[in-house]
């Protein structure tokens, strides 16, 4: 039995088709990125799986049930993190763990266990609003896992982190499914989802564009390759006429080489001990979504 | 299946608010401290000046004072304040300058009392005092047993004075304060940070929620009573009489309506500033026009029109009602009546304009 099934859901407001007949199935101990832009209807989507929204149209099944009216049976195996960081004011992460806990009838044990896991013990006595923005998206991750739900939704954990923060985070994302555990992550970040998802739906004006693994996506893109050789190691000429190349540029990082051969050109170059510094950047979810969507990425 | 509302996710909810609020020294200034400040000021410096004696400047030898028989001449001086001088320009110099109410000499049988225009109720009491010791004597003199007699009774209790009458009003604006603030940041902050979602999405009803909500109001509204009924009784002497308890009832009633005041401006701002803003906007106001800060027996009709639609009017009147003037426990339910029926208008008026989203 899937964890989540949804069937043509739809939502729409006043003008606009936030969700537009979106079918998906995700599988127990999957975890599912919703890539897409700000506005793409994520959110929405989200909300009506939770339970949060009336969908307008279509069928949402979490387990096998019914999410609508408010099913409190499922809540207590759904955890979920909202995108701002929803906690209580004025009160320190263990009390504020802890008060998350006691909602769901769960002990201090798991509460502090939890802080400790999320590396937050020596910040168990600061208050919410004293924490970094990378500490306050870990303790909201943790009071959303605090009673342990077979079903996590994390929208856009990373959202308003920097480079180095969502790297940080990304450590922890990756263990919360190890139990076995289900997860459905919102993201606009490209790199995040290719590097935690096991699969990605694509989303965009409310419509799911693809589904499935981030390897197949770029895969089914046949994006060319490019392969950069540090400066001075090869001519713009020399690079054109290797074999397989359809496209060559010189820039201030060396030249580039664009291939839908990259195997073909390495051992060319290889031949040619022309290796230096080299580097190759095969598609990305990024050149997925313009492929898919025909316009620039706007995060 | 429903859970049932388990004490546990309650307690959590109720303490955490609480603490929320205990540590937001703002909150607890303008909850608690703010209005005591008033209540010193008001029952503390104000209080004296319905009983100050007026300051009589006798000049020269004033026989008509000196041979008042006894209990005439006690009652003299717990009306005057009497200094003497020899000098009358001097005298009437204090009595321009406000230094003294009222100069007076004896010119032959005529006593001359000297009085600015300024101080006009020190004024009356003095001209209608000296007149009434003035008349007295005469009737005493002439032999004849006085006709007439003139009793007066106060409606009051005896102890009524400035606190009796400054305590209800102000812990009624201290109570709209806290509740009317407490709603109306709570709803907004929390529909910002999401937490209202969130709270949505765990297995606790939103009777649990709200009702914890309110429980800390409530806790915090009777805090404030005992506060202020404490320290009015120790320090400025309050007097309570035989119902004040209904006045109970009363505080938990206002703070339901000013709750659902909050609310209301909670439901219809953007931000948490905006919410505080307009629930600042909507209490200040009120305060003034139910008389909390002083009566509003002078006030023109419309006035008192428009303050019979506030719920502090009737919080106020009702604890003036039970707590100081005496009343039965039974005039304490028209205003819960009214109070009730505001909290109840109000909060589904709020329920109808909330939007989840803020933008």
């Amino acid at each position: 039995m899937p964890a989540i099934e949804l069937s043509n859901l739809t939502k729409r407001y006043a003008e606009l088709t936030a969700v537009d007949g979106v079918s998906l199935e995700i599988g127990e101990g999957e975890f599912v990125g919703v890539l897409g832009p700000n506005g793409a209807g994520k959110t929405t989507l989200l909300e009506m799986i939770e339970g949060l929204r009336r969908p307008d149209g279509g069928e949402v099944r979490v387990f096998g049930e019914s999410v609508w009216p408010r099913n409190s049976g499922l809540q207590s195996r759904i955890g979920v993190q909202l995108q701002a960081s929803s906690f209580f004011e004025r009160l320190t992460a263990r009390e504020q763990i802890r008060t998350f806990a006691s909602l769901y009838s769960v002990g201090t044990g798991p509460a502090d266990e939890w802080l400790e896991r999320v590396g937050l013990s020596d910040k168990a006595d600061t208050r919410v609003e004293d924490l970094s923005g990378g500490q306050a998206q870990r303790l909201s991750i943790a009071c959303a896992l605090v009673h342990d739900p077979e079903l996590v939704f994390l929208d856009e954990p990373t959202a308003a982190l920097d480079p180095q923060a969502r790297r940080n985070l990304w450590d922890l994302l990756s263990s919360i499914n190890d139990s076995g555990r289900t997860v459905v992550l919102t993201t606009h970040y490209m790199d995040e989802a290719e590097i935690l998802c096991d699969r990605v739906a694509v989303m965009d004006r409310g419509r799911i564009l693809q589904y499935d693994t981030p390897a197949a996506l770029v895969r089914g893109l046949d994006a060319p390759a490019r392969i950069t050789v540090a400066p001075g190691v090869i001519t713009v000429e020399q690079a054109a006429a290797v074999p397989g190349v359809i496209e060559t540029e010189e820039r201030v990082e060396g030249v580039v080489l664009v291939t839908r051969d990259p195997g073909g050109v390495i051992t060319a170059l290889a031949a040619g001990e022309q290796l230096d510094g080299v580097s190759v950047k095969t598609g990305t979810l990024e050149d997925v979504f313009l492929a898919l969507t025909g316009r620039e990425y706007r995060a | 299946m429903t859970r049932p509302v388990s004490s546990s996710p309650f307690r959590a909810l109720s303490v955490a608010i609480l603490r929320g609020f205990l540590r937001d020294k703002a909150s607890v200034f303008f909850a608690v401290i703010f209005p005591l400040m008033f209540l010193v000021l008001f029952g503390g410096l104000f209080a004296d000046q319905d009983q100050s004696k007026v300051d009589l400047v006798q000049v020269g030898s004033v026989p008509f004072v000196q041979d008042l028989p006894d209990a005439q001449r006690s009652a003299f001086e717990d009306t005057f304040e009497v200094t003497t001088t020899d000098d009358l320009a001097t005298a009437l110099e204090d009595v321009r300058k406000g230094d003294a109410d009222v100069a007076l000499e004896q010119r032959g049988d005529t006593l001359v009392a000297h009085y600015t225009q300024t101080e006009q109720v020190k004024a009356a009491i003095t001209q209608g005092t000296l007149r009434a010791f003035v008349d007295g004597s005469n009737v005493a003199l002439s032999g004849e047993p006085p006709k007439f007699a003139l009793e007066t009774e106060r409606v009051e209790d005896d102890s009524l004075t400035t606190i009796q009458f400054v305590t209800p009003g102000l812990l009624g604006w201290a109570v709209a304060m806290s509740a009317a603030f407490g709603a109306a940041a709570t709803i907004q902050g929390w529909r910002q940070s999401k937490l209202l979602r969130r709270l949505q999405l765990a297995p606790v009803g939103t009777p649990t929620v709200v009702g914890a909500r309110i429980a800390v109001t409530l806790a915090i509204s009777l805090v404030q009573f005992t506060i202020f009924v404490g320290l009015a009784a120790v320090a400025f002497d309050l007097q309570l009489t035989g119902s004040w308890w209904m006045a109970l009832p009363l505080v938990v009633m206002g703070t339901l309506s000013f709750m659902a005041m909050g609310l209301l401006a909670g439901a219809v701002t953007k931000t948490v500033e905006g919410a505080v803003n307009l629930a600042n906007f909507l209490v200040l106001p009120m305060a003034f026009l139910s008389g909390s800060f002083f009566p509003l027996d002078g006030s023109p009709a419309w006035l008192q029109r428009v303050s019979d639609l506030l719920p502090l009017k009737h919080l106020n009147e009702g604890m003036l009602d039970v707590m100081v003037r005496g009343q039965g426990p039974g005039s304490a339910v028209v205003p819960l009546l009214i109070l009730g029926g505001f909290a109840v208008v109000v909060t589904l008026l709020a329920a109808r304009l909330f939007r989840w989203e803020t933008t």
